[in-house]
């Protein structure tokens, strides 16, 4: 059986590429736009999102058959709560500058949309292996929004890649000028509206 | 009172909890399709905002902060950490207690809302307000402030969108582009638009 054709790799390769979380299903904008004014924050941010959607849906997918149906939304928050809360402490030991430009965010990952749209739609009704894959694949295609955008952004806006300088001196010298609004928040909105276009068009024109 | 007045206009206007820090976005594009439920869910919103932000610098600065439980004899004592998971219980206990009394006295609005009520309980501009609260250090007064002024911002800003999808409803779009990629860069405009408050001081 080729490798394309399992369950898993459906599982992962959907919310990777064809539903997309941001581009396609419209959920968890908030972050994907607030963290992408480098690359560097929006690097954490999608290991942190990747580290808590696939260990939320792994957890709930096990719990599955032992939360009552009433009080689920409950026990879910409190799982995802849980897991964000490591998240946030264990940045904070370690890397407090960068939890420090995350400000908020990291917290706000609680209310991401996508988190408790997969422990509803996907965890609570399959396997533990399959949640976890299908977790894992959300952080893929989270992430890969992410990373595109901060990389748009922090190269136009402050023309560097990962903090280090890739715009050369010379073309500083000959009147080049690095673009703030990059930097702004109406260049977030802009820039994945564009990507949502481009994502959105070359999946239907695969169809 | 000058100070409050501009924290307001602030929140309201160039620090927009919405166009300038993004929060509460995924029902800002779901919910923006027509008037009247964006309207029905900015109520619901500035409802909810004006009255957890309060209630959690209350819940913060008496139980939570550093300090704060010397009282008790545990002067080194700092559950700071604990605050995420206590503040998203008071929103989710808020906003069933707003479900109940909008389907109480407005049935066809509670219809309208459908999924988007319960959900106000995970939009991040609820939390996110009592996050900056916290981040901030406002005193108690400017949280009321705070919560009711991004709560009015970001009904602002719904209500323009609704407005401005009315019209693109009607426009003739490129494969694609409709629907959310559009809908994004016109909240880009807007968010360029509000940046032009920022000026304004009292």
């Amino acid at each position: 059986m080729k490798l394309t054709r399992t369950k898993a790799f459906k599982t992962f390769a959907g919310p990777a590429w064809y539903e997309n979380p941001i581009n396609m299903q419209m959920l968890g904008i908030c972050s994907a736009l607030a963290v992408t004014v480098q690359l560097k924050t929006a690097f954490v941010m999608t290991l942190a999102m990747t580290f808590v959607v696939s260990l939320s849906n792994l957890i709930i997918s096990l719990l599955r058959n032992v939360i009552p149906g009433n009080i689920r939304i409950i026990v879910e928050l409190a799982v995802i709560a849980s897991l964000v809360i490591l998240a946030d402490e264990f940045l904070r030991a370690y890397y407090f500058e960068i939890s420090k430009l995350l400000s908020v965010f990291v917290g706000l990952i609680i209310t991401n949309c996508i988190i408790l749209g997969r422990a509803e739609g996907f965890a609570l009704s399959n396997p533990p292996h399959l949640a976890f894959v299908d977790g894992l694949g959300n952080g893929v295609g989270y992430g890969s929004v992410l990373m595109s955008v901060a990389l748009i952004r922090e190269l136009f806006g402050s023309g560097s890649i990962f903090g280090y300088t890739v715009v050369p001196e010379r073309l500083y010298a000959a009147g080049y000028e690095d673009m703030g609004l990059m930097l702004l928040a109406p260049a977030a909105f802009i820039i994945i509206g564009l990507m949502a276009w481009l994502q959105k068009y070359l999946v239907n024109s695969r169809k | 009172m000058v100070e409050l007045l501009s924290l307001f206009l602030n929140s309201v206007f160039a620090g927009n909890i919405l166009l300038a820090y993004f929060l509460g976005m995924c029902s800002f594009v779901a919910v923006s399709k027509n008037i009247e439920t964006a309207v029905g869910l900015g109520f619901a919103v500035i409802f909810v905002l004006t009255v957890t932000t309060p209630v959690n610098w209350l819940i913060f600065h008496g139980l939570l902060s550093p300090g704060a439980l010397a009282w008790a004899g545990l002067p080194d004592v700092d559950l700071s950490f604990l605050k995420l998971i206590i503040f998203i219980s008071v929103i989710a206990a808020m906003v069933q207690a707003i479900e109940i009394i909008i389907d109480r006295f407005s049935a066809s609005l509670y219809a309208g809302l459908g999924i988007f009520l319960p959900l106000i309980a995970v939009n991040c501009a609820i939390l996110g307000g009592s996050l900056f609260m916290v981040e901030r250090n406002l005193t108690f007064i400017e949280s009321v402030v705070f919560g009711f002024g991004a709560g009015v911002g970001w009904m602002l800003a719904i209500v323009a969108m609704a407005a401005a999808r009315i019209k693109l409803r009607y426009a003739d779009l490129p494969s694609g582009l409709e629907g959310f990629a559009i809908t994004m860069i016109v909240t880009g405009l807007m968010a360029m638009a509000f940046m032009l408050f920022s000026g304004i001081t009292m």
